[in-house]
C-alpha cells in the first residue's frame, strides 16, 4: 500500500492541456450548436468498431491515459448506445456489421453525434468499397465529424470529439 | 521416424529458415498429420487456394510447426474429383474454424462433422444448447460494453458459473485474402500490416520475409536490426497495454493509470525515433522505410530503459497486492496437456507450458545474432499469462538495449526484384502474441495469386473456451484480457 502511494506521488499529475477544435475535420453540422455545446458538458461516448483493424482501437485506449485527462474534461465512454450522445466509429463498415452499427445508431438517443475515425472511417482506407465492405462510415450513417490518420493519434481523436461539440471558430 | 520420413522428402521453401514444403495425396495429407501430431507438432495454419488462370487445380495447404522446421503440405483437389478433403479436426481441433473459414471463402469443404460456416453471415447460426434445470444463455456482442473489437459470444450459465462458452466470429471479415490479389506484390506488406494493427511489424515483416525470399533479396544487416527493434517495441508497447488493462480487470485502476501512462511514454519515445507511434509501414520489401541515426537510437533506449525500470517496481506493486493477486491466481486456468492437445500458440501457449518461440526455434536474423530468453510458465492461468507478459517485457527491453546500441553500419534498404510467376514463399515472424505466418504465391507481372496471413488467434481462441469453463461470469473479461487475441487478425 505504502509503495502504490509513494509511486501515485511521485508520478504527480501529467495531465495536458487539450487541443483546440479544428474546423476542417468538420462534415456537416446538424446539430444546434446550442444542443452540442449542451451534450459537451457532460459528454457520454460509445465507441463501434464496424470493420477496423485494430489500430484505432488501440488510440482509442490511449485516449484513456493520464496525459489526455478525458473524464477531466467531462468526456466518458459507456457501455451501451442507449446512454450515449457520440458515436465514435471505426474501419470501413464491414457486410457483417453493417447491420449492428445501423442498430447501435437508432438505439443512440437524440440529438446525437457521429465521429467517424481513420483513413478507413473517412474514406474507406486500403480495403475502399468491395463485396465484403461498404466503405466510408458516412455510406450507412450520418458523420459529423471525420478525423483521419492511421491510426490518428488520440490528441488528433480527442480534437475531433471537440470539433464536434465546439460552436464554429 | 515418422516424422522424418516427411521431412526428408519436402524441399526448401523460401522465406522463413527452416520452412520445408511437400506434396501429398489424400492418403499421406492425414498420415502426414498424425506424424506431425505423435511428434508433438502443431497446426499452425491451413488456406486453400483456388484454381484460376494458369493455376489448373484448387489446393489445401497445411503448416505445421515441428520440432524439425515449419513443414508445409499441399494436397491437390482435382476438378470433378471428391469434392471433400480429409478433414483434419480429430488430429488438431484448430483445424475446424480454418476449414469452415476456407469453405466460405473458397467452396472446398473438409470431410468433417461441423459443416456451419464461419466467416459467412449468410443464414443464421446454431449455438449448441446446454439442456438442464435452471441453465440459461447470456449473449453478449458483437458490439461490446468497452472499446473493442466486435465479436459474439453465447454463456450457458446455471447461476454465475459458466458451463459452456460458444464464441461466434467473423464479424469484420473485410475479404482481405481477395483484396491482396488487387495489389502490386511490392505493395502488399501496407495491407498484411493492417490484418490485425497491434501486430503490424509482425506481419508486415512476415509478409516481406515471404516476398524477400522469393525473389532473392539480401536484406542488409542494418535494416534486420532495425526491425528486430520495431518488433519488440511492438511487444513491449501491446504487453504494457495489456498489464495495465488486467489491473484494472481485477478492480486495481491505479494500474492501469500507471502502466497506460507508461505506454504512451513509450509510445511517444518510439515516434520520435521513427516519425510514428504505431510502426505500420515502417518493414518494407527490402529492409525498413526509415533509418535510425545514432542519437535517435540513443535517445529511445534511454525511454525503453526508464519504461523497464518502472515498469519492475510496478510488478512489485502488482505481487504484493493480496486483492490482485487472489483475482489472477487461479482464474481461467488452462493446464499444460490440454494447452498441448488445442496446439496452443505464442504467449497463452507459453504460459501453458508450451514451449515454442520462433525467435529461439527457428531464428532469423537479427535473433541469430543476439539470442532470445524463452519464457516459459505451467500454471496456465491468469496469473502465468501476466508473469509471461512482465518476463517478455523485461526480455524485450534488454534486446532492446542490445539491438539499439549495436545496430550494425550499412544501408537499411536493398531492391527487390519482381519475384517469377508462381513462386512461393512463407513468412514466419513470432509477434507479441504469437507466430504469425504468411503465405504468399506471386502472379504474373508483379501481382498477387494468392496470400494467406495467419494469426495465432485462431489457434487461441478455442483455447478460450475451455479457460472459462467452471470460472463464473464476472472473471470473462478478465480471462479473456488475459488471452487479449484479434478479433480481425481471425476474421480476415
Amino acid at each position: 500500500m505504502l509503495k502504490t502511494l509513494r509511486k501515485i506521488a511521485s508520478v504527480g499529475v501529467v495531465s495536458e492541456p487539450a487541443p483546440a477544435p479544428e474546423e476542417s475535420l468538420r462534415v456537416r453540422r446538424a446539430l444546434d450548436e446550442r444542443v452540442a455545446a449542451v451534450l459537451g458538458r457532460a459528454l457520454c461516448i460509445r465507441h463501434v468498431d464496424a470493420g477496423s483493424c485494430n489500430g484505432c482501437e488501440l488510440e482509442i485506449q490511449a485516449l484513456g491515459n493520464p496525459y489526455y485527462n478525458l473524464e477531466g474534461r467531462n468526456i466518458r465512454f459507456v457501455a451501451s448506445p442507449r446512454h450515449a450522445d457520440l458515436l465514435l466509429v471505426t474501419g470501413p463498415v464491414v457486410r457483417n456489421m453493417e447491420a449492428p452499427l445501423k442498430r447501435v445508431y437508432a438505439a443512440t438517443p437524440d440529438p446525437k453525434l457521429v465521429v467517424a475515425l481513420g483513413d478507413c472511417g473517412c474514406a474507406g482506407g486500403l480495403l475502399g468499397e468491395c463485396p465484403a465492405s461498404l466503405g466510408r462510415v458516412s455510406n450507412v450513417i450520418p458523420v459529423d465529424v471525420a478525423v483521419p490518420g492511421c491510426p490518428p493519434s488520440p490528441t488528433r481523436i480527442l480534437q475531433g470529439i471537440l470539433t464536434a461539440i465546439s460552436p464554429p471558430a | 521416424m515418422p516424422l522424418r520420413r516427411w521431412w526428408d522428402r519436402a524441399q526448401a521453401v523460401a522465406g522463413a529458415p527452416g520452412v520445408r514444403g511437400l506434396r501429398a495425396d489424400r492418403e499421406e495429407w492425414l498420415l502426414a498429420a498424425r506424424d506431425v501430431a505423435a511428434s508433438g507438432g502443431a497446426l499452425q495454419a491451413l488456406w486453400v487456394s483456388v484454381a484460376s488462370g494458369a493455376v489448373l487445380q484448387t489446393t489445401v495447404c497445411g503448416a505445421y510447426l515441428t520440432d524439425r522446421g515449419v513443414l508445409v503440405i499441399e494436397l491437390a483437389l482435382p476438378a470433378g474429383g471428391d469434392p471433400d478433403y480429409p478433414g483434419l479436426q480429430g488430429i488438431f481441433p484448430a483445424a475446424s474454424r480454418l476449414q469452415r473459414a476456407a469453405s466460405d471463402l473458397s467452396g472446398a469443404r473438409s470431410s468433417d462433422p461441423d459443416t456451419r460456416p464461419w466467416l459467412s453471415h449468410a443464414r443464421p447460426y446454431e449455438f449448441i444448447r446446454v439442456d438442464g434445470e435452471g441453465v440459461h444463455e447470456i449473449a453478449v456482442g458483437p458490439v461490446h460494453a468497452g472499446t473493442i473489437e466486435p465479436g459474439h459470444f453465447r454463456f450457458s450459465v446455471v447461476g454465475e458459473k459458466v458451463l459452456r462458452l460458444e464464441e461466434r466470429f467473423g464479424y469484420v471479415h473485410k475479404g482481405l485474402e481477395r483484396r491482396f490479389t488487387e495489389l502490386p506484390i511490392l505493395q502488399g506488406h501496407r495491407l498484411a500490416a493492417r490484418v490485425s494493427g497491434d501486430s503490424a511489424v509482425a506481419f508486415s515483416w512476415a509478409y516481406c520475409q515471404a516476398l524477400e525470399g522469393m525473389s532473392g533479396c539480401a536484406v542488409p544487416r542494418r535494416a534486420a536490426w532495425l526491425r528486430g527493434a520495431c518488433l519488440e517495441l511492438e511487444r513491449l508497447a501491446n504487453h504494457l497495454g495489456d498489464l495495465g488493462a488486467l489491473g484494472n480487470d481485477a478492480g486495481f485502476a491505479f494500474g492501469l493509470a500507471q502502466f497506460s501512462r507508461l505506454k504512451e511514454d513509450l509510445l511517444r519515445a518510439v515516434a520520435a525515433a521513427f516519425g510514428r507511434r504505431y510502426l505500420f509501414d515502417t518493414v518494407v520489401p527490402g529492409g525498413t522505410a526509415v533509418d535510425l541515426p545514432a542519437e535517435a537510437a540513443r535517445a529511445l533506449t534511454e525511454a525503453v530503459r526508464a519504461v523497464c525500470i518502472e515498469t519492475a517496481e510496478l510488478r512489485g506493486i502488482y505481487e504484493e497486492h493480496e486483492g490482485v493477486r487472489d483475482r489472477f491466481t487461479g482464474t481461467g486456468r488452462l493446464q499444460p496437456d490440454l494447452a498441448a492437445r488445442l496446439g496452443v500458440l505464442g504467449l497463452a501457449g507459453r504460459a501453458s507450458g508450451q514451449a515454442r518461440d520462433a525467435r529461439v526455434d527457428l531464428p532469423c536474423a537479427p535473433y541469430t545474432e543476439v539470442p532470445v530468453a524463452k519464457v516459459v510458465q505451467q500454471g496456465g492461468d491468469v496469473a502465468a499469462r501476466v508473469a509471461v507478459r512482465f518476463e517478455e517485457a523485461q526480455e524485450a527491453g534488454r534486446l532492446l538495449e542490445r539491438l539499439l546500441s549495436k545496430l550494425p553500419e550499412g544501408g537499411h534498404t536493398a531492391t527487390v526484384d519482381t519475384p517469377a510467376d508462381g513462386a512461393f514463399g512463407v513468412g514466419l515472424i513470432e509477434g507479441w502474441r504469437g507466430p504469425v505466418l504468411v503465405a504468399l504465391q506471386a502472379g504474373p507481372e508483379g501481382s498477387i495469386r494468392r496470400c494467406h496471413p495467419h494469426d495465432p488467434s485462431w489457434q487461441n481462441w478455442p483455447a478460450l473456451e475451455y479457460a472459462i469453463l467452471g470460472n463464473i461470469v464476472p472473471d470473462f473479461p478478465l480471462i479473456n484480457k488475459s488471452f487479449n487475441l484479434s478479433y480481425s487478425g481471425a476474421d480476415l
